[in-house]
Formats: C-alpha cells, structure tokens, sequence
C-alpha cells in the first residue's frame, strides 16, 4: 500500500486518535522521507499531514520547513495561501460551503449563514463537541449541481437554507454513536 | 541574436533577453516597481507592460523574452492607458501619507506617479490597515504601505539565504512578512536592512535615531562624538546630487562638525585596531593548531558584519567558536571612547554620548546587545545610517556641496589605507593579510600596491592561497604553510561557503564574510538605489582612498600604538580582551 493511502486511511480512522505525538510526527518523517525531503513536495506533504494531525500545527509546519530546508516563513505562505489547509484543529466533519460564481448566484450564502447559525460557529471554527467545522469552499468543479457544499468528503447538491438542520443530523447522530461506543 | 522592432525602431538584441533589458540597451527604461538587477522576474507589479503585435493581450516586459521579428510598442496609448491605471489602482490602496512619510522625496511610486503625470486617483479602494512592526531595533515595518512587489522577499530569501519574509495569505488580504502574522523579532532575520533598500516605499525603513542625535546635540551636558564608518564617505555625497563613488571624506567631517559634534573621529581608527587584534588572534590559533597541535578553531571567521554574526548565531551555531572574538570596529570604537578618551579628556563615561554612522542597519541592532556595555554604560548610544545622516545635513541648512574639506580629530581619527578598505568585501582579508605578511616575514606584502588581486571585485566568493616563505624567527612554524583565505559577501554566498566547510569539501585557515552583496559599501543603510554598477563605483572610490595614503598598514598607524602604550598594553592583553572582544550565544528560531 501506499503511504499516502495508508496516511489517509489512517487519518479517517478513529485509531489515529490514540497515537501519541510522537507517533504522530514519527509517520509524518516517514511521509517525508517517501518524497525524499523534495522541496517540490511541500504541498502533497502538507496535504498529508492535514490528513494525519487533523490540522497543521506550528511544530508540524516547524519539521516540515527544516526537513525540506524551505524558510519556515515560505511553508507559513503556502499553508495560509490555500483555504484547505488549517492550522486550528478541525471537527470530525469538515464542512465546506462553495462560494464559486454558480454557487453563489444560486444562494451559497444564505445556506452558509443557516449553517453558522444552526452550528453556532463562524468559519473557520469547530463546534465545541469536535463534530464539526465550517469553512468556505472554492470551486469544487460541480456547478452545474450549485449550490453545493461538501461534508468530509460527501458532495451535497443543491442545498437549501432550510435543510441544513436535517442534514446535519443524520452526522450528529454517527458521531454521538460513536462517541459512547468508542471504537467501532 | 534576434531582430526586433521596438516603437518601429529595429534593433538587433542577444536571444533570450527579456524586453525590458532589451528596451534599456536602446535607451529605453520601462518603469517597473518589482525587477531587480541578475534576479528573475518577479512580474508583480505589471508596471513594464508593452504591446507585442500578435499578442491578444499586453505582456509584462520583465518576464518576457524576444524572439526574432518581434515587434513591441512601449508607448502606445493601450499600454499608457494600461500603467496609468495599474499606478492609480496602487495608490487607491496605498497609506499614501506623502508629506509626513520617511520616503518622501525618495519613493519610487511617488515618482513613477510624477512621471506618469497622475493628478488624480479615480478609484476610493478599500486600504490595507496600517500594522506596524517595531519588534526589532533596527527595521519598522508598515503594511499600509506595502505595495506587495515581492523585492523584498527575492533578496531576503535568494540574496541573503534567510527566508524571514514571504507572502503570507492571499488575494487583497495578503501580507508580506515573516511566517503568518509574526512580528520580525519573532523569526531569524538578521536585521541586515537589504529588505529596506530596495523597498520601493515606505513599507520597511530603518528605525530612525535622528531625535535622539539631535537631543545629545542640545544637551549642554553631554559631549558628543561622532565615528564614520569608511563605507560612508563614498556613499555620502550621492544624497547630494554628486555621482556615484565620489569621495567626500573631507566634507563630510566639516559637515558633522556643523551639526555640533564635539568630537569627529573615525571608525577606521578601530578598523585598524581589529586588524592588530584579529591578526594575533589568528596567528595565535595557527599556532596553537601547527605547534601545540591543539584542538583549535579553524578556519577562522571575520567579525566585523553584525548581520553575519547574527546569522551564524541562528543558523551555524555549531560554527561560533570559529568566529574572531573581535567586536566590531563599531563596538572596539565605543568601548575605547568611553574608557580611554573620556578618561583623556576627564568626562565621565555617562555623559559621553557615542553617535555611529554606518551604512547599515544591523549596526542599530549590535549597538543595544546586552554584551555590548564594557565601558559600563552603553557603548554605542546612536547609530545613523548614511541616509539618516543627509537627512540631518539638510535638515540643518547645510549648504553640503560648498564646505571645505575638514580633518578629523585626535587621537582616533588617523587611520590607514588597509582601515578604508574595511567597506569593500575582501577589504578585510587584505589589510589582514597586509599586516600578517609583515609582522610573520619582516617584509612588505610582495603584490602590487599592496593589493591582493584574488580577493578584489564583485565574484560572489573568492578565494586566495598565498605561501609563507623565511618567516622571521619566532614565526618559524609558519615557514612553508600556504595561506587558504576566502572571502565571500552576500549571505547566500556565506551559506555556500559554510556548507562547503561543514561537509569538508574545501578548508580554509581565514574566512571574511560581509552580509551585504559588495561589503558595507552595499549595505542596507546606504543611499538607494544601489546596484553593481553603483557598487563598483564606491569600491573604486574606497580604493582609491586608500592608495592616496602614506599609511596603508594597520600595524604602522601611530595612534594605533599610542593607544596600545598609553592604554591597551598590548594586543590580546588583559585590557584589550575586557574591551575589544565579545562571545556569541547560539540564537534560537522561535519558529523550531
């Protein structure tokens, strides 16, 4: 298997939870080492590590900068650049909201402001629980299905305003399952 | 070579020249806010837009090569139109406080905007908010002002190898500076102010100490003394309207006298003393490395360029103990003026005030570090930069170009031609190698004028091998030992030459490293704008400098042997030591 297969797999996993950092960051050297330190790969390792951490954090930006040798303020760049990355921790469900052209015109943002409101959460906040957090999205390359917005890596079309309780709940209730059952 | 038409004219031009250069070859500059002399196109700020006939629409000059039968229009109504508007949507969201601002009357956007004629800005945009940066003692930052060109992050990253600045976010909300939304002291910038100099506004400037000069000035308690750094008088009079690499030594002392210093002394004085001091320290390692076959520190480093030292502290910390113990020539003067000279003329260290004017920025920075108070109070109390100095000359009326020529004074104003080429890079490793000759051998450097050839010009790292042949008796051990020197200037070049060290590619007994491209006569606090060709004029003119002196050894300066009779003892003595030497302390990133 691939590590970059492995990675994300993992990171969809509950047991990534239960790793220590040092594990963590242990796996995120071996991600390197599988592009071979290449300064060309900031941006799939970046990707990764957001898979493995759930987040970028400083000490992760940190390894990844003297790994590559790249300037830390060059990895900070990249990682504030792109809307994908995060360097706050995210909920289990990642919420994005496309704000593309289509989507807009066809009321992205109201949808988005019955989901802050629903979630009680501005974007780029995680809702207390972990469950989720809210994001904006760019194209998603489904216009002819706006407006849509993406829970982890479901693509929902043509959302309505007034749905947004009742999608989220059938996530809630995943999560709460599994947060008294523990693991799967 | 290819055949183009620019504006109908024909011309012949080398393949692959960008328009933009092969315009400047007829005559022909194109504004431009973002290109930099030998670095890649940065193409942000679009200002060099040309029409190219087939091109549907119009190209940046700067990023795009000529090819045969190209045909260019640089002024035609598309493109005036095109620059008029970029120029208006830039100031729409520029904090353009043009009156108040440090870079008035010295901004490229102001005068681009003149050029173009722009009496209006049609566009009320949304401005970035002003967010000053004052973390660190040499540099402000002001977003406000940041026109986002990107020179500042090319020579920080590329240039200097330090990668303190980037940009950071994107679309209007982007912001250049360090790592996220940290401040300068938060990240391992070196201070070195290149980021200053070829900033095209306001947005990184010097942190200025002209009010406190001006204060001391007034003081009826205070005597204040002045020491000139030797990049300054070659530097000095283009603030003046004089071309570049014109010498004016002689003004400027009168001028600083003008302005009411009670003391004009030079930094070349303890540019001599550095050499006296880190010529024995040198040779004392030699020693102690061939005779005592000691565990010994070499190659040795230069320790004159403050932004050097500070990357070496951030980035080689494993290298420090190779570094000359020696303060700067700076730090040496401040240290002996408020001990030797204030006990001379029976001041009290206190109410001594020692100004610096330097080319540099980092110079503010080495002033206030905590090691850097021997004499007991703060050695170096205010650091101008050359600029910051022309300010004060206009500022006080002083008509520049008509003083006489004026003397600086005793006893730390005489110096050698081996002190002034302290502005040049390899201008160090020469006057070494000048007295080490000497003092090892008993006879005169045996080149040309004095000159070490290998070391001299803008080649980014330099190399030199010289053999020591019947040394005087107590040098013995030195007898056949061929001299390994290098040199190199800009720290990316610095960075080549350290890693080249660390893997044991090549060994060196004596390395001098200047954190600016052409030494101090390059550095972040001189007149802008600098590039080589304004570099080789200044570097010509600090030579020449030295060859009109009789004295062009450090070892051979009398008042350099004054002070060691009356007061230091001896070279490496005790007095010396407590003084004119420093320590190091690996700095860490707060990034790691």
């Amino acid at each position: 298997m691939l590590v970059e297969d492995a990675c994300m797999e993992e990171a969809h996993n509950h047991e990534t939870d239960e790793l220590s950092q040092q594990e963590l960051l242990e796996k995120l050297d071996e991600i390197i080492d599988h592009y071979g330190a290449d300064k060309g790969a900031l941006i799939p390792i970046l990707q990764m590590a957001q898979s493995l951490f759930g987040y970028l954090p400083d000490p992760v930006l940190s390894k990844i900068s003297a790994r590559l040798e790249k300037p830390f303020s060059e990895v900070a760049g990249v990682v504030s650049f792109y809307s994908f990355f995060s360097r706050t921790p995210q909920g289990k469900h990642q919420i994005r909201v496309c704000l593309g052209t289509a989507c807009y015109v066809r009321g992205a943002k109201e949808v988005l402001t019955s989901l802050k409101k629903e979630l009680g959460i501005d974007l780029g906040e995680s809702t207390e629980d972990r469950c989720f957090s809210l994001e904006v999205g760019r194209c998603f390359g489904a216009c002819g299905l706006a407006p849509v917005a993406m829970v982890g890596t479901d693509v929902h079309q043509r959302v309505k305003p007034s749905k947004m309780k009742a999608l989220l709940q059938d996530y809630r209730l995943s999560f709460s399952s599994e947060e008294e059952g523990g693991e799967e | 070579m290819a055949e183009i038409y620019i504006n109908g004219q024909p011309c012949v031009v080398e393949d692959h020249v960008t328009v933009l250069d092969a315009a400047r070859q007829l005559g022909l500059f194109l504004p431009t806010l973002c290109k930099m002399e030998n670095r890649s196109a940065i193409g942000a700020c679009r200002l060099c837009v040309v029409e190219i006939e087939g091109a549907r629409t119009l190209q940046v000059a700067c990023a795009t090569p000529v090819r045969d039968g190209m045909e260019i229009f640089t002024q035609s109504r598309r493109v005036r139109e095109a620059r008029q508007m970029i120029v208006e949507l830039l100031l729409s969201e520029h904090c353009g406080d043009c009156q108040t601002c440090e870079r008035s009357g010295d901004c490229e956007l102001q005068d681009i905007a003149r050029e173009m004629g722009i009496r209006e800005v049609r566009f009320e945009g949304e401005r970035l908010p002003c967010e000053i940066d004052d973390s660190t003692p040499a540099l402000i930052r002001d977003s406000g002002k940041c026109i986002k060109c990107r020179r500042c992050v090319t020579v920080c990253g590329d240039t200097q190898a330090v990668g303190a600045l980037f940009p950071q976010g994107r679309g209007f909300d982007t912001r250049i500076g360090p790592a996220f939304s940290m401040d300068l002291d938060e990240v391992p910038c070196v201070q070195c102010g290149q980021c200053a100099a070829v900033c095209p506004v306001g947005a990184i400037t010097e942190r200025d100490h002209i009010d406190g000069v001006w204060e001391a000035l007034q003081d009826e308690k205070k005597h204040v003394v002045v020491q000139t750094a030797p990049a300054i008088r070659a530097a000095l009079g283009e603030c003046f309207g004089y071309e570049a690499g014109t010498l004016v030594t002689g003004k400027m002392t009168s001028a600083l006298r003008m302005l009411g210093f009670d003391g004009v002394f030079d930094t070349n004085f303890t540019a001599d003393l550095t050499i006296m001091e880190e010529g024995t320290e040198l040779l004392n390692r030699l020693k102690k490395a061939l005779v005592d076959h000691a565990q010994v520190a070499l190659p040795m480093f230069t320790s004159c360029s403050p932004g050097w030292i500070r990357f070496a502290e951030f980035f080689y910390p494993n290298f420090l103990p190779n570094l000359s113990t020696c303060k700067s020539p700076q730090q040496m003067f401040g240290a002996v003026a408020k001990t030797y000279y204030a006990k001379k003329m029976g001041i009290p260290a206190e109410d001594l005030t020692v100004v610096s004017v330097m080319p540099c920025t980092a110079k503010k920075f080495e002033a206030q570090r905590s090691e850097m108070n021997d004499s007991g109070v703060q050695d170096v109390d205010y650091v101008l930069t050359t600029r910051e100095l022309a300010e004060m000359i206009q500022s006080a009326g002083i008509d520049f170009k008509s003083l006489k020529n004026g003397k600086m004074d005793a006893p730390m104003g005489l110096s050698s031609g081996a002190a002034d080429i302290f502005a040049n890079t390899g201008g160090v490793m020469e006057a070494a190698i000048r007295t080490a000759y000497e003092l090892v051998t008993g006879r005169p450097l045996p080149m040309d004028n004095l000159h070490v050839q290998p070391v001299i010009g803008l080649e980014g790292i330099k190399e030199a091998a010289l053999k020591i042949e019947n040394p005087l008796p107590e040098w013995a051990f030195l007898d056949g030992v061929e001299m390994r020197v290098a040199v190199a200037h800009g720290l990316n070049n610095a960075r080549k030459v350290m890693e080249a060290i660390k893997s044991g590619y090549k060994t060196y007994h004596f390395v001098e490293v200047m954190t600016c491209p052409g030494g101090c006569i390059g550095g972040g606090g001189q007149p802008r704008f600098t590039d080589d060709s304004v570099r080789l004029k200044r570097i010509n003119a600090i030579y020449q400098e030295d060859e009109g002196k009789e004295l062009r050894t450090s070892h051979n300066n009398p008042q350099v042997a004054q002070i060691y009779k009356e007061f230091l003892g001896e070279p490496l003595g005790e007095r010396s030591h407590h003084l004119l030497h420093t320590h190091y302390m690996p700095a860490k990133c707060p990034s790691d």
